[in-house]
């Protein structure tokens, strides 16, 4: 932590001057383009292995919680901000493009633009007081939020269908190609998950994505060298909502109805595991702790049955409080940094060791 | 609307929020001693009431498997079903807090909730997804006070909070280790400077607190029905109450909050919808909290400069 800021402070504060630390930059984020060939080669394979369209429909949900949880990661990691209360912009955008759709009438690709943009300025009108609140205080608080928007989900039953939900008024549809195979969305969420994958690694390597490390590392630090913390956490904020509004949207289209029990309080709290998982502050982090989550609950709910007879499937949380809780507790870093910490350390023993 | 309807409406916020300052207390006690938010403990209240009535009365367990007809006295059973929470709540500690040293707030939120959802998990297996009830602590027709008409149930309630409230005001203003669990939550280091024993206050935090949570559990019981699930609510309403008024860490103002909030939200569910009734707490909270960002006693803020 203390070498982000350090590095942080040091960019901002005179990076014309340094050209050879502007290469070594470069050469970092060569991982970064590796790790993503890596991930589309294995995205293309994939569809050939499986075959059935339970498994395809899994890799969806993992894309789907994977844009979400790159949101959050970023709020969470590198802003420094706890939300529980992902799964508001979520349903946001799952009603949004609905309700947009069903009462405006717009093509599908607009109702879900529109319910992004009305998202983010949910996220901004939201942000602007919520911001202000601190760690627990900001978590209790959008946790709040999401009771709040599940109980309108359900009581306003004219513009939402209450409990038994909304179902969506048409396909999703472009120009003359309906989506309407599980093969065609894991294409079209994919497509989606890459462009924010790649987008949110670019953002992380700018100038404000240190300027972000340099708030979670320490606020009063990075206000001193100049930073308006105040309103790169609000942007951080609008961006991780607009996100999880186009998952919503997707979701809803995937799906074909929405209703409050998709986006419950448990739902913002496992995403808010699979950062954990992941490691807050880790942009590949994300993806790996929604892919580890997503299939150990599917996991859960499909052997659980079979290894505990008489087990129902829902007894799956059992097992999942308990591994979230050793995960961590060992390690708090989440899986991926808090495996490489284990590596280097050790290769850093073996280095003192060999130069003695 | 009489003046008696609101009368009634108002002994029936009295009745719920005294549950939700028990629980808050729980939370108030733990964040004091031990630093951490203990997102578990309504699952104590969940726990203490399952158990009670198991050993009370004739339950299926099990998915159904076997079912127990102990049917031991209500007292043997209150007392026996308090204890085993606290033994849940020294595990809790014993087990995954002390193991888990860490000062971010993110990963200790997630700990616990983590220690919820498994708290949870083990109720479904056990106790599966049926409601079950307590019987009313004393039998009679219910009394009237003026217009308003008030269960013995609710006098169990509110007397035993009441009752639970001095004691504990009793235990840490006139015992020994009363003294030590407010010098741990004054300054920790100090404390162990004075010879205090801090991880046995932090253990004795646990323990009490789920003791205080199962009791609140069991006296609502017998007024609500009370399943796996019901914990989660009671514990965020009672987090709100902690929070609202003593910034989660002064008892009297957890005790307020929680009374503040049940009177509340019965009001608001009488005079405006019912389907509104669970939003009201959270829409008070979000309001309160950007009003005055530490709970409006504001005892949090040094604790908040310090830690954050």
């Amino acid at each position: 932590m203390e070498r982000t800021t350090v590095s942080a402070s040091h960019d901002t504060a005179s990076a014309t001057t340094l050209a050879p630390a502007r290469q070594i930059k470069l050469l970092a984020r060569h991982p970064n383009l590796i790790a993503f060939a890596i991930l589309v080669g294995v995205l293309a394979l994939l569809p050939l292995i499986l075959k059935n369209n339970y498994q395809i429909s899994v890799l969806n949900f993992i894309g789907l919680n994977t844009i979400l949880t790159v949101g959050l990661a970023l709020l969470m990691g590198y802003a420094g901000q706890v939300s529980l209360g992902q799964a508001v912009f979520y349903g946001l955008g799952g009603y949004g493009a609905g309700i947009l759709a069903q009462r405006a009438g717009i093509p599908p690709f607009a109702a879900i633009v529109g319910a992004a943009v009305i998202t983010g300025l949910i996220a901004l009108l939201l942000g602007i007081p919520l911001l202000r609140l601190r760690g627990h205080f900001l978590a209790v608080a959008t946790l709040g939020l999401n009771v709040i928007f599940l109980l309108i989900a359900t009581n306003e039953t004219d513009l939402t269908g209450g409990p038994n939900g909304l179902s969506m008024p048409t396909d999703l549809s472009l120009g003359n190609f309906v989506f309407d195979t599980d093969f065609e969305f894991y294409i079209l969420i994919w497509l989606v998950t890459l462009a924010i994958l790649a987008l949110s690694l670019n953002i992380v390597n700018s100038r404000i994505g240190r300027a972000f490390r340099a708030i979670h590392s320490s606020e009063i630090a990075a206000e001193t060298l100049g930073v308006n913390t105040a309103r790169l956490k609000l942007q951080v904020l609008v961006l991780s909502a607009v996100y999880a509004s186009v998952a919503g949207s997707l979701y809803a289209y995937w799906i074909g109805i929405v209703s409050p029990s998709d986006f419950s309080i448990s739902f913002s709290i496992e995403l808010v595991v699979m950062v954990a998982i992941g490691g807050l502050a880790s942009v590949w982090g994300a993806i790996f702790g929604a892919a580890v989550v997503t299939l150990l609950i599917e996991l859960l709910r499909n052997f659980l049955p079979q290894l505990l007879r008489g087990a129902s499937g829902e007894q799956q949380i059992v097992a999942f409080g308990i591994l979230l809780v050793l995960i961590m507790v060992l390690m708090p870093e989440g899986l991926t940094t808090g495996t490489w910490k284990y590596i280097r350390k050790w290769r850093d023993q073996k280095k003192v060791s060999n130069s003695k | 609307m009489t003046p008696d309807q609101l009368f009634q409406l108002f002994i029936a916020g009295l009745t719920i929020g005294s549950i939700y300052a028990l629980i808050a207390l729980g939370f108030v006690v733990i964040h004091n001693v031990t630093g951490v938010i203990n997102l578990a403990q309504g699952e104590f209240a969940m726990l203490g009431a399952l158990i009670a009535i198991t050993l009370t009365s004739e339950t299926p367990l099990f998915n159904r498997a076997f079912t127990v007809s102990w049917n031991l006295p209500l007292v043997v059973g209150i007392v026996l079903a308090t204890l085993l929470v606290m033994g849940v709540g020294a595990l809790v500690y014993l087990i995954v807090i002390r193991a888990a040293r860490t000062d971010s707030v993110i990963i200790q939120i997630i700990i616990t909730i983590g220690i919820a959802i498994a708290l949870r998990g083990i109720a479904l297996i056990i106790w599966g997804t049926d409601p079950y009830r307590l019987p009313e602590f004393s039998e009679g027709p219910p009394i009237h006070i003026g217009g308003a008409v008030l269960t013995r149930q609710d006098l169990w309630v509110i007397g035993s909070a009441l009752a639970l409230f001095i004691l504990l005001y009793l235990f840490f203003q006139r015992t020994f280790i009363g003294a030590s669990l407010r010098a741990c939550s004054v300054n920790r280091t100090a404390a162990r400077l004075m010879g205090i024993n801090v991880p046995h206050m932090m253990l004795l935090a646990f323990v009490l607190s789920a003791g205080i949570g199962a009791l609140a559990g069991i006296v609502i019981a017998p007024k609500t029905f009370m399943g796996y699930d019901t914990g989660t609510y009671l514990g965020l309403k009672g987090f709100v109450a902690a929070i609202v008024i003593g910034g989660l860490s002064d008892e009297r103002g957890a005790i307020i909050g929680g009374l503040l909030l049940g009177i509340l939200e019965i009001l608001a569910a009488g005079l405006i919808s019912s389907g509104y009734k669970d939003a009201i707490a959270f829409l008070v909270l979000v309001v309160v909290l950007l009003v005055q960002t530490t709970g409006i006693l504001r005892r949090g803020t040094r604790r908040e400069a310090a830690g954050v």
